[in-house]
Parts: C-alpha cells; structure tokens; sequence
C-alpha cells in the first residue's frame, strides 16, 4: 500500500506536468485528432485518479494492506471502534487532503454545469426573441447583426446553429455549407461536454499546468475534428476561404478588438492559424495501428492506477 | 400565433417597435392587427393572454411595467440592438465563461493574421 501510494505519486506528478507539457508541444495530435483526444481525457481522468489515490493510499496505510482493508479501518476509526491513534497526525492530513480535493473537483464540476445551463437557458431566450428560424434550413436561427458570425448552443432536441445576417452576406451558399457542416459536427459530437468538463477541471485547479494545457489542446482539437467532417463534404479551398473570410471579417469588427488580448481566451488565434495551416500544407493523417495504439496506450493510463488501487483489494 | 414562444416575439416585436409604454390592450389590438394584416387566421386574442405573456417577459427581465398609472403599461427594458449586442458579447468572448455559447465558427485573429488572411485571400 505503501509502494502504492508512491507509485501514484510519482503517476500524478508526471501527468501534472512534464506527460502534458510534452504533449501540448508534440505535432502529431492535428494528424490523429481523435486519438489525441482520447489522450487528453485518460490524462485527465488517470492524473485526478491518481493525485486523489496517492494521498487516500498513504493516508491508509496504518490501516490495512490494501484499500478496502484500509477503507474498511478507516469506518471503524469513525465509528469509533478503533483509536484514532493508530492513524497519525500526517496520515490525517493525507486523508483529509484525499476527501477535501475529491469535494473541491466533484463541486467545482456541478457548480460550472449549473453555471453553464443557466447562461445558455439566458442566452437562448433571449435568442428567440432576436432571431428567426432559416427558412430553408431546419435548426438553423439567423440573427441580425452585421458581425460575420456562426455559432451553436447546445441543448439537446433543441440544439441550435446560429448564424448572422453578416455571414450569410459574406460567404457563398457552398462556403456556407462549410461553416453550417462544422457547427453541426460539434453539436453531433458533443463537443460542448467535453468543453464542460476540461473548462471546469481548469477552474478547480488552475495552478496546476496540465489543466491549462489540456482546455488549450482540447479546444483546438475540436475545431480539428468539425474541419475534418466538413471536409468530407466541400472542398478544401472552400473551407479554407469560409476560414481565412470569417477570420479577416471579424477582425475588423470594434468587438472583436475591444475583447483585445487582456482577455485569456481559450480559442487564441494559435487555433485559428494552426487550422489554416493544417488545411494549406496538410500533413498525411497517421496510419491506423500508430493511432490504434495511442488509443491503447491512453486505455493503460487510465487502467493502470485504477488496477492498482481496486485489484489488491480483490485478490485478498 | 401558433405558440407561447411566437406571442412572446411578437410582444417583443411590438414593444421595441414602440419605446414609449403602451398597456395591454394596445398591445392586443396591434397583435391582432398585425395577424389579420398577415393574412393569418385572426382568431381574436384574449387580453389575459398578452397579460400572461407579458408577465412572463417581466420574469424574464425583459419587459418592465409602469404601475403609476392604471391600466399597467409596459415597456421594453432594453432596445433591441441592446439586446442583440449583449448576445453578440457573449459569442464573441468577452462575456466571463464562454462556455455557455460553444465553439463559434473561428476565434477572434490578431491584426497581423487578419493581413495575412486578407492577402491570401487576395483582396
């Protein structure tokens, strides 16, 4: 239990910092944008897995060989069948660190849920009252601003595309096509859950590298994703052109400089570049046993601390 | 009128069409009015109807009532081009947590890349 705890250690610290940092730097993840999302998650999952494991380990180990053994003494130190003593003051703290976090992330992650419902109910009131429905397009609102602009609000069978009347003016019904394929593939993909998730992980540690990083890569990695679904219905120059338009429309608008660089966006125009050059000098997509094993290395990081911590208890 | 949420857009519709305070019935008359103008069936709208509609925007913040004087006349709380603008913040990035509103279509680019856009785009 002991040698455990410190393998998790030594587990959560990796994918803190270093497992992250080398990933975020890595070009590869534009050519297998799945498997890099994948990636992402099982780093995510099996570093709060392990951070929270580490700690609980250690916090048990005056308690039992293994965690049920030790969680199986812990109920008996509550109830107050053995003496608190046999735990120690540093095996409290671990205990106590343990529960505090897994409080801290589970709170942290309902409260943004229920932040994020509330805003998007706000905004699709308001939305209907703003926008009429497209005509030729079921799902579709238009809104009448000349901000060249598309965007979706996710919300289940009432899942909408929004576009403005300054797109519809800008773009060609083809590069239209394009823009309306992308937006939808986030919706299709559930792209705003894994928004959710990585932006609340981000908020309940942002001290901590991996949770900065993670949001950045994740953020551009969906936009990767939708581009490769339009892509499988326009051409490339026609996607490209609905881009670099939409991109140089809304910079000239007051709003787009009045959000200014103050503000720390999580769609920086790293993404946007990095998209117009993954489609101008498109590298080959990498070959399927390389991502299938990716896949399966992202399945062992997540398999392997939760092994260690549920397996002894098992086989004991 | 087919549903609450169309009456709700037509209240809308009228109040920012209207920026002094009208009452209930004023409003009734316009609904009905525009309906038969439309061409629409112009079953005739019950006052407790707009009534109830217009609580509902009052809840939501969006319309606000003059109770000085009697009937109750109501007002918009915001113009329309406010409201739009507040939303277009919030697409945009601006707004705190922009979570709420996923993924638009492309980020806010830099000047720099604005150029180099336009030039690849030549023009």
């Amino acid at each position: 239990m002991f040698w455990t705890s410190w393998f998790l250690a030594v587990l959560a610290i990796a994918l803190a910092w270093p497992v992250p940092v080398f990933l975020s730097r890595a070009h590869w993840p534009a050519r297998a944008p799945f498997a890099a999302m994948v990636l992402w998650q099982s780093i995510a999952l099996a570093g709060g897995l392990s951070m929270i494991g580490a700690m609980l380990c250690y916090g048990l180990v005056p308690l039992g060989e293994n965690l049920s053994a030790g969680l199986h003494g812990l109920l008996e130190v509550v109830v107050g069948e053995e003496s608190l003593d046999t735990l120690g003051l540093s095996h409290v703290f671990a205990l106590s660190a343990a529960s505090l976090l897994t409080a801290h992330l589970l709170f942290t992650l309902s409260l943004s849920y229920f932040r994020i419902n509330r805003q998007r109910r706000r905004h699709r009131e308001l939305l209907l009252l703003l926008s009429s429905p497209s005509s030729e397009r079921p799902g579709t609102l238009v809104i009448n601003h000349e901000a060249p602009v598309a965007y979706c609000l996710p919300g289940g069978s009432r899942s909408v595309t929004v576009l403005s009347d300054g797109l519809m003016t800008l773009l060609s019904p083809e590069e239209l096509r394009a823009v309306l394929l992308h937006e939808q593939t986030h919706l299709a993909q559930r792209h705003h859950l894994l928004l959710w998730a990585f932006a609340a992980w981000r908020s309940a540690l942002p001290w901590l590298p991996t949770s900065k990083l993670a949001q950045r890569a994740v953020s551009s990695l969906i936009e990767i994703m939708a581009d490769d679904v339009a892509l499988r219905s326009v051409s490339k120059s026609t996607l490209v052109t609905a881009i670099a338009l939409v991109a140089s429309g809304s910079a000239q608008l007051p709003a787009a400089s009045l959000v200014g660089s103050d503000v720390e966006k999580i769609d920086t125009p790293a993404t946007t570049s990095a998209r117009l050059g993954r489609l101008l000098t498109p590298a080959p997509s990498m070959s399927a046993a390389r991502q299938a094993l990716i896949i399966t290395l992202a399945v062992l990081l997540l398999a392997v601390p939760t092994a260690l911590l549920l397996v002894p208890g098992i086989l004991a | 009128m087919a549903t609450l949420g169309d009456l709700e857009r037509a209240v809308m519709d009228l109040l920012w069409e209207h920026p002094e305070a009208i009452t209930a019935n004023t409003l009734r008359d316009l609904l009905s009015q525009r309906t038969s103008d439309a061409g629409l069936d112009s079953r005739p709208l019950a006052v407790t109807t707009v009534l109830t509609v217009l609580s509902r925007l009052e809840k939501k913040g969006l319309v606000e009532r003059e109770r000085s004087s009697r009937p109750h006349r109501y007002r918009s709380v915001t113009s329309r081009a406010e409201h739009t603008a507040e939303l277009m913040l919030e697409v945009l990035g601006s707004a705190p947590d922009r979570e709420a509103v996923l993924a638009r279509f492309i980020g806010t680019v830099s000047d720099g890349e604005a150029d180099t856009l336009r030039k690849l785009l030549g023009r």
